[in-house]
């Protein structure tokens, strides 16, 4: 097994040694870390084997890795695949077929409790027999190879959240990363897809002190996740001001003001995309001038349409509003026939009194 | 002492008690102005007016609604606090938004009655001097819970908003892991909304229906305090 340090695999990479430090400093800020740890990252990478990393994919649609792989030069995107020895992925690696099974059993037992996990796409818990590799199905592989995992790392929407595979009526029964692996540490790093530097920053951490980040609930690393796209945006300043686009093409448009009413999701989606960007720092979707997405968020594909401001995702109202309409009803007529039966009751007590009657009644009573 | 009269005397109440306190009363009107505010400017933050023209830096509209729907939520929060406190010092009427006396038989006689008679099954008007059972219901449920509910999850908004290691992060941080994450919250928040203006609707119409057609005055006990027995 080669012994090649992050830094030196850098290095051969063509990095300088400048842009290295450059790149130590950039994870070290974008991770909020205090001043110096830039050095102790760079320290950490040039000391530290790179580890084995077992890239497995499921129910996913490879945007993930396009999206890693698409980072250009020196960005610390591209740091991901010098930061780490990637021994299996589907889409990446060379080998085919029992030839690359092998390969993954082989860097899985020569690395075992020290590797690093790497899952994309979520797992058809519902129906295994949806998706399988080489005759194992997802969830028997997850499960093998979490059991000798350092640490999990859920890539993307679909293995953070279940994503789109998950959705309304989710016909596989997909389940996130997180519903099988329990007794690993886990990050979800979510997103459709997932900011590339996220994974380098999350990596370069837990290269340089042995552990994970600081974690939401829901296992994202706080410091990009821990704000919304809203609370970074710069257009910003619009919303607060009132100035909203109204159409695509209009004034406001134009002048580049907030894309709330054109069905922005900013406000609920907690992402970094409006500090780190995209494509090297080029830019972002709200900054080419379309509302977000969401794609980061937990209800990312039913939550609603693209275009509407409020995204409302309590899932299909239709079987509830029968259910309540059916009980409506019931007891609707239950309440009209104890009342029709009251009144029929009432009328069959009831006896006409004539005024001779009552005449009657009088005459009688003294 | 103004206590509930039960189903067993439907005799109405020939003397006016004193139901609602100077504290119960405040606490009423404040909190129907931070209702009324905390919708219009939730509803604003959902649904922003039509932009507004001319410079950018003239306006800052969104601004102040959120501001305005921050300080009427610290108000709400704070009248809710008093108000439980005056329900521990208060008079038995003060108590009643808090709890429901389960463990009475009588209660339930005076719940079933009076749901018979609002569905029209029945002619006799329960009479109460301080809230009818259904009315109990509704208002632990819809108001002490619906406003209490809508306080958590407007601080864990306001805790996000502030950052992590925010006092309102702290001490309502725990609350976003409970719906999953903060857009769920939001979300519950806005529904949240919804419910309390239906509780809203069908409170005022209760409340003057009673003044109309029941045997005790309903608006002007909760401005003066006093229930009287209505002249015939
Ligand atoms: C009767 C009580 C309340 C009502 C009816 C109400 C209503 C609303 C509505 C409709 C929204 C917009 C939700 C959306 O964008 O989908 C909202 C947002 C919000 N509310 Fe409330 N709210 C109430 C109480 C509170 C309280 C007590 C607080 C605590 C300070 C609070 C803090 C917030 C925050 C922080 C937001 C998010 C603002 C933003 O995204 O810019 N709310 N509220
Ligand atoms: S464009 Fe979106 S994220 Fe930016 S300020 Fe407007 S609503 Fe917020």
């Amino acid at each position: 097994m080669e012994k090649v340090t992050v830094y030196a695999a850098m290095r051969a990479g063509g990095m300088s040694r400048r842009a290295f430090l450059q790149a130590c400093g950039a994870i070290a800020a974008s991770l909020a870390l205090p001043p110096g740890s830039g050095r102790a990252i760079a320290r950490a990478l040039e000391r530290t084997p790179r580890p084995s990393v077992i890239w497995l994919s499921f129910q996913e649609c490879t945007g993930c890795t396009e999206s890693l792989t698409r980072a250009h030069a020196p960005t610390v995107e591209s740091l991901l695949f010098d930061m780490v020895s990637l021994d299996y992925h589907h889409t990446l690696q060379a080998a085919a077929g029992g030839a690359a099974e092998e390969a993954r059993r082989e860097a899985m037992a020569a690395n075992h409790g020290r590797y690093l996990l790497i899952a994309d796409g979520s797992l058809p818990v519902g129906h295994p027999a949806y998706s399988t590799i080489g005759g194992v199905s997802n969830l028997a592989m997850l499960q093998e190879a979490a059991a000798g995992a350092a640490a999990v790392i859920a890539m993307g929407s679909c293995a953070a959240f279940g994503g789109l595979p998950g959705a309304t009526p989710n016909p596989t029964g997909a389940a996130p990363v997180s519903e099988v692996v329990r007794d690993r540490p886990l990050v979800t790093i979510p997103g459709c897809p997932p900011i590339p530097a996220v994974i380098v920053a999350t990596l370069a951490h837990y290269l340089t002190f042995g552990r994970l980040p600081a974690l939401d609930p829901l296992g994202r690393p706080k410091a990009f996740y821990g704000e919304t796209i809203h609370d970074r945006c710069y257009r910003r300043p619009f919303y607060d001001r009132g100035l909203f686009a109204d159409t695509f093409d209009d004034e406001g448009a134009r002048k580049g003001w907030c894309l709330y009413k054109l069905g922005c999701k900013g406000p609920t989606t907690y992402n970094a995309c409006a500090t780190t960007k995209w494509n090297g720092g080029t830019s972002f979707p709200i900054q080419s001038g379309h509302g977000c997405l969401g794609c980061s968020q937990p209800d990312f594909w039913d939550g609603g349409g693209f275009y509407r401001a409020d995204a409302l995702p309590f899932g299909p109202l239709t079987p509830t509003a029968t259910i309540a309409a059916a009980a409506g009803v019931a007891v609707g007529g239950a309440v009209a026939a104890a009342n029709r039966r009251k009144r029929a009751k009432a009328r069959a007590a009831h006896r006409p009194i004539t005024v001779d009657d009552l005449e009657k009644g009088q005459e009688e009573t003294p | 002492m103004a206590a509930t009269t039960t189903h067993a005397s439907p005799v109405p109440a020939s003397q006016p008690v004193y139901a609602f306190q100077a504290p119960v009363r405040l606490y009423h009107w404040v909190n129907a102005a931070c209702i009324f505010t905390l919708a219009a400017t939730g509803y604003l933050i959902a649904h922003p007016l039509p932009t507004v023209m001319g410079e950018a830096s003239d306006h800052f509209i969104m601004g102040r609604i959120r501001l305005v729907h921050f300080t009427a939520g610290y108000l709400l929060a704070v009248s809710l606090a008093g108000r439980i406190y005056w329900a521990l010092v208060g008079n038995q009427v003060s108590r009643q938004i808090f709890y429901l006396p389960v463990w009475r038989g009588s209660w339930w006689c005076g719940l079933g009655e009076e749901i018979a008679f609002y569905l029209f099954l029945r002619k006799e008007p329960p009479t109460e001097s301080g809230h009818a059972p259904l009315a109990q219901v509704a208002m632990l449920l819809f108001n002490t819970l619906g406003t209490l509910f809508m306080i958590f999850t407007g601080f864990a908004l306001y805790g996000e908003g502030l950052g992590h290691g925010s006092w309102a992060d702290r001490a309502f941080g725990w609350v976003v892991p409970l719906f999953g994450d903060a857009e769920r919250v939001n979300n519950w928040h806005l529904l949240g909304m919804w419910i309390l203006l239906c509780f809203v609707i069908i409170h005022i119409y209760m409340a003057v229906r009673a003044d109309i057609v029941g045997r005790t005055t309903s608006l002007s006990s909760i401005v003066g305090g006093w229930r009287s027995p209505k002249g015939r």
